[in-house]
């Protein structure tokens, strides 16, 4: 009793110093930790506990109002819904890119890759991380860097896979940038998240360039990270200020970022770089390794 | 007073138990407009444990709990582990006090120590760049000490008339 009352300065001491070493690690390697990984794992039955009842919930509240045929056509409808506006959101981009005769249709072509549906977890994170969890894994072939997207456009990348869930990087969040282009006239840009208003905004923008208020942005493909043609957002409003280098750009998601459901897991053709062991979902390594973050 | 605390003191599965729990309550999704107002549940249920049965939570308990929630959360691993480490190092000082403490007088200790832990994770958001933007960030402590009577009744209780898990 008495010498655990002596040794708690030390060991706090320790803990302290213990934490502050798991952050720095933790803040260099990033997604790449392999500590948080191999901790997932176990703790991703506490996930799937929080979040199964809650998902139950709010299912028999459904079936209250509603006939059991009308439920399972209606799940059936909005699945199918949500493949084909991943379809017609293909379709506006292409439109565009004829307009602007851009010899872009060879690499559209081949983007509809395989896609898969994912649920969220109905879990909250914490506050201050713009992430999502899935509830699809290692398992379903996901690898680090997938895009993922809604019916509306752009939501994110795959972060981390672990067995059973994965976490997605949202575009709103601070780390996450996607290469974008203006669909009116091509102009490209970067669009990384803002904390602060919890939406996105334009870097690196010169004040000349050709961007106006309520340009769509859809991915450009450069980067190859994201396929090219999907939404990102809507350029709110430009603030050209003379005395900053650059213009002050931000942007609207066009991806219902704070809304629950489902999302679309895309598995792009890359006809360039032989992209199998993506798919096989043994190897999650490889297509880290090779796409540039 | 050892001896009565020895004949009904907790195993070590209840210990685990309530603080998955109190994971679990964190983990609970809320509306987006009450995010705030999410009270420290694990700190709660670590200084219970910490004030009754040092002998079963202490300072390793409260950095392993932390660390179980940033895997949890997804925030930046260690972040909460540094946040609860600290306050469950203070409150080990002054225990004895806290414990004869009336109930009131309690939530008021659970408040600065709420108060403690939000500032460290504040802290290290700010070296992250990205401090919280509202000061409503700062109610969880409210909310933390408003519930703290009935966390501690809750779980004296259930650790008083029910036999060992």
């Amino acid at each position: 009793m008495f010498t655990r009352e002596s040794h708690a300065i030390a060991r706090t001491f320790f803990l302290v110093a213990l934490s502050l070493f798991l952050m720095v690690f933790d803040w260099r390697m990033g997604a790449q930790n392999q500590l948080r990984a191999f901790l997932s794992v176990p703790l991703a039955g506490i996930q799937y506990l929080v979040s199964e009842p809650v998902q139950g919930v709010k299912k028999v509240a459904s079936v209250l109002h509603s006939y059991q045929h009308l439920l399972m056509e209606n799940e059936s409808l909005k699945t199918d819904q949500l493949k084909l506006q991943a379809k017609v959101q293909r379709l506006a981009a292409i439109e565009s890119e004829n307009r602007a005769l851009r010899a872009m249709l060879r690499s559209s072509g081949n983007v509809q890759g395989r896609v898969l549906i994912a649920h969220l977890l109905a879990i909250d994170s914490d506050p201050f991380v713009r992430q999502l969890t899935l509830n699809r894994g290692h398992r379903d072939g996901l690898y680090r860097g997938q895009p993922v997207l809604d019916a509306w456009g752009l939501v994110g990348q795959v972060m981390a896979v672990n067995p059973f869930t994965s976490h997605v990087l949202l575009v709103n969040d601070p780390r996450s940038g996607v290469p974008v282009q203006v669909v009116r006239n091509g102009v490209r840009a970067i669009a990384v998240g803002d904390a602060a208003t919890g939406g996105l905004r334009l870097v690196n923008v010169p004040q000349t360039a050709d961007i106006l208020p309520g340009d769509q942005l859809i991915t450009s493909g450069l980067g190859e990270n994201f396929p090219p043609g999907y939404p990102v957002g809507r350029v709110q409003e430009v603030d050209r200020n003379p005395g900053l280098q650059f213009a002050t750009i931000p942007v609207t998601p066009a991806a219902r970022l704070d809304r629950g459901g489902q999302v679309l897991l895309v598995w792009p053709d890359r006809p360039e770089q032989p992209s199998q062991p993506q798919q096989t979902g043994s190897a999650t390594e490889n297509p880290v390794s090779g796409a540039p973050s | 007073m050892t001896d009565s605390v020895r004949t009904r003191s907790p195993s070590r599965k209840r210990v685990l138990l309530t603080l998955l729990l109190a994971c679990m309550l964190t983990l609970v999704p809320m509306p987006l407009k009450l995010i705030w107002l999410r009270p420290a549940w694990l700190l709660m249920v670590l200084v219970y444990w910490i004030v009754m049965f040092p002998r079963f939570a202490g300072v390793g308990v409260a950095f392993l709990a932390g660390l179980m929630l940033d895997v949890l959360t997804g925030s930046l691993l260690g972040e909460h582990a540094l946040a609860l480490t600290i306050p469950a190092f203070l409150i080990m000082r002054v225990r004895m006090r806290f414990r004869f403490f009336p109930l009131l007088q309690q939530a008021l200790g659970v408040l600065a120590l709420v108060l403690v832990y939000q500032l460290i994770l504040f802290c290290v958001q700010g070296f992250l760049g990205q401090p919280p933007v509202t000061s409503a960030y700062w109610l969880s402590s409210v909310t933390s000490m408003l519930l703290w009577p009935w966390v501690f009744i809750v779980l004296d209780r259930w650790q008083r008339h029910i036999g060992p898990v």
